[in-house]
């Protein structure tokens, strides 16, 4: 597999199926792993860093699970790259950052991530749509035993598998779900909910990841420990948290529905006809009007459009993708010109 | 006077040395009072080397004296640690275990870690080990009075010992 075969290929948790997909996108599990005495990748030296990367590669290619994969050395990727792995959720733009003996090792299906050399030796992760936390889990511990079988993992029996930064430490364990919660946004209860879930230890973040805004009506989850409770435990808060957001949101779309049919469907359905007619669109107002698009899906106002085609369109329309699916470079201005051509030929129905 | 030392030259350092609470008097001449007090700089440099391993085990004492420990397998200090908030390999966490363990609690409201190991094999094959950790860590938690902690090993014991049981009455 190459990167830019991946440009044709659509990513396994994109496919808006699964448990709740109506309002959880996708669930992911991520797992922060380090050899045991090297120094993590901010106080390695080059050598160091340059063993850890042909330590865990060569674990890698050993592991039956990791078969199908795909390893990409960031030395050799440019700017728009890089980029499109993080338009992906395939790396984080940390990662990116000063790219010397990184690497990020893909499986075709892209429900598999693994990252070296980033804030430690490993951050592994795996996605899957809809509410499946369980099942994501269960794939990496799998991984994650063959992993540990080649390789020393850092780990004291009292404080678990050790990470560069406190925060991680135990189970170096983060499971995350990314929520649409329009109508929370429209009925201004949202402040309200997230409140309450950084009260309870959870973070909220935006769509990609740490220090990113919430755009579009989405919000993505997370625990804040991972210390002192098993996988599973952490799994099932996080679990029961999600299960309460989504019957406050399901119960805000039926109270809209309910009350201001009229003009939620004007909503919807203008912001549907923007996107299949404009002929210049900035990438925020494409997620603002998608988000609308995706409500109108899931109450059955918009007919004939499957949740799919909605999904990809968030990713292939980000700045990388445009210029991948281009093949050459392109300014903000001809970008915004290719975004409204691309949703127009997707959108026509 | 004559030197105390030497017995040849007229003493011109008067020096009071205590050793195990005798006072004791020394008049010296300069060559031997240059000799004593290289001695004495060594006995000095190694006193405040074992000062120092003493305030290692007794981290309550004041904080100037973490951020000096290094770490013996990748030199990083506790100094470092405060600055960039990253540790700088898992030995780190073994080396500043004593100033690690509020900050952890602090962040993750427990000390005690609950999630897999590396080591799944031998932790399935005794199940028996896994229980006596779990007392090893109960008495810990007692004796640090973190009883909410104690409380939920308490719980995981129980659930362990149950389970045991079961396995017991229906074997297979």
């Amino acid at each position: 597999m190459k990167l830019n075969d991946l440009v044709n290929h659509s990513s396994e948790w994109l496919k808006g199926s699964g448990p709740n997909s109506d309002i959880v996108i996708s669930s992911r599990i991520r797992l922060a792993r380090n050899l045991d005495k090297i120094p993590f990748p901010h106080w390695a030296n080059k050598k160091q860093s340059e063993g850890v990367l042909n330590a865990i590669t060569e674990a890698a290619g050993k592991v039956d699970y990791l078969k199908s994969t795909a390893t990409f050395n960031l030395a050799d990727l440019d700017s728009v790259d890089k980029q499109f792995l993080i338009e992906r959720h395939l790396m984080s733009y940390e990662h990116g950052q000063r790219a010397n003996h990184k690497a990020v090792i893909i499986d075709n299906e892209e429900i598999l991530a693994i990252m070296i050399n980033e804030e430690d030796h490993i951050r592994m992760q795996v996605m899957q749509s809809g509410f499946n936390l369980f099942e994501a889990w269960n794939i990496i511990d799998k991984i994650d035993d063959c992993l540990a079988k080649e390789l020393n993992f850092a780990f004291l029996a009292d404080w678990g598998y050790l990470t560069a930064c406190p925060t991680n430490t135990g189970t170096g364990m983060r499971g995350s779900a990314m929520l649409h919660l329009p109508a929370l946004v429209m009925t201004t209860q949202i402040s309200r909910v997230l409140a309450a879930i950084s009260k309870l230890s959870f973070t909220t973040r935006g769509l990609y990841g740490e220090g990113t805004q919430a755009t579009g009506n989405f919000f993505q989850v997370s625990n804040q420990v991972s210390l002192g409770h098993s996988e599973g435990d952490i799994i099932e808060n996080i679990n029961g948290l999600i299960r309460r957001i989504i019957e406050q949101e399901s119960q805000a779309r039926e109270m809209m529905l309910s009350r201001n049919r009229a003009v939620l469907e004007d909503r919807i359905n203008r912001s549907f006809g923007i996107l299949k007619s404009a002929h210049i669109i900035t990438s925020q107002e494409t997620i603002e009007l998608l988000s609308m698009v995706r409500l109108g899906c899931d109450l059955g106002m918009i007919k004939d459009l499957d949740r799919r085609t909605i999904n990809e369109l968030f990713i292939i329309t980000q700045p990388a993708h445009l210029q991948k699916i281009e093949n050459k470079k392109l300014s903000s201005q001809e970008r915004d010109v290719k975004r409204a051509e691309l949703i127009r030929s997707r959108l026509k129905i | 006077m004559l030197c105390d030392i030497c017995g040849k030259n007229p003493a011109t350092v008067h020096l009071t040395e205590i050793i195990d609470n005798q006072m004791n008097e020394l008049h010296l001449c300069e060559q031997c009072a240059h000799q004593k007090s290289l001695q004495m700089e060594q006995q000095f440099g190694l006193s405040e080397l074992l000062g120092g391993l003493v305030e290692f085990e007794k981290p309550t004492k004041g904080k100037e004296d973490a951020v000096s420990i290094k770490c013996a397998n990748c030199g990083l200090t506790y100094a470092d640690f405060k600055k960039i908030g990253r540790l700088g390999c898992g030995e780190c966490y073994s080396t500043f275990k004593k100033y690690l363990g509020p900050l952890l609690k602090k962040i993750h409201g427990s000390i005690l870690h609950f999630g897999k190991s590396p080591f799944r094999v031998v932790r399935v094959l005794d199940k028996r080990g896994d229980l006596q950790a779990l007392r090893n860590q109960l008495q810990k938690a007692i004796e640090t009075e973190s009883f909410e902690e104690a409380a939920r090993i308490r719980d995981k014991i129980k659930e362990l010992e149950r389970k045991q049981s079961q396995n017991g009455a229906h074997p297979g």
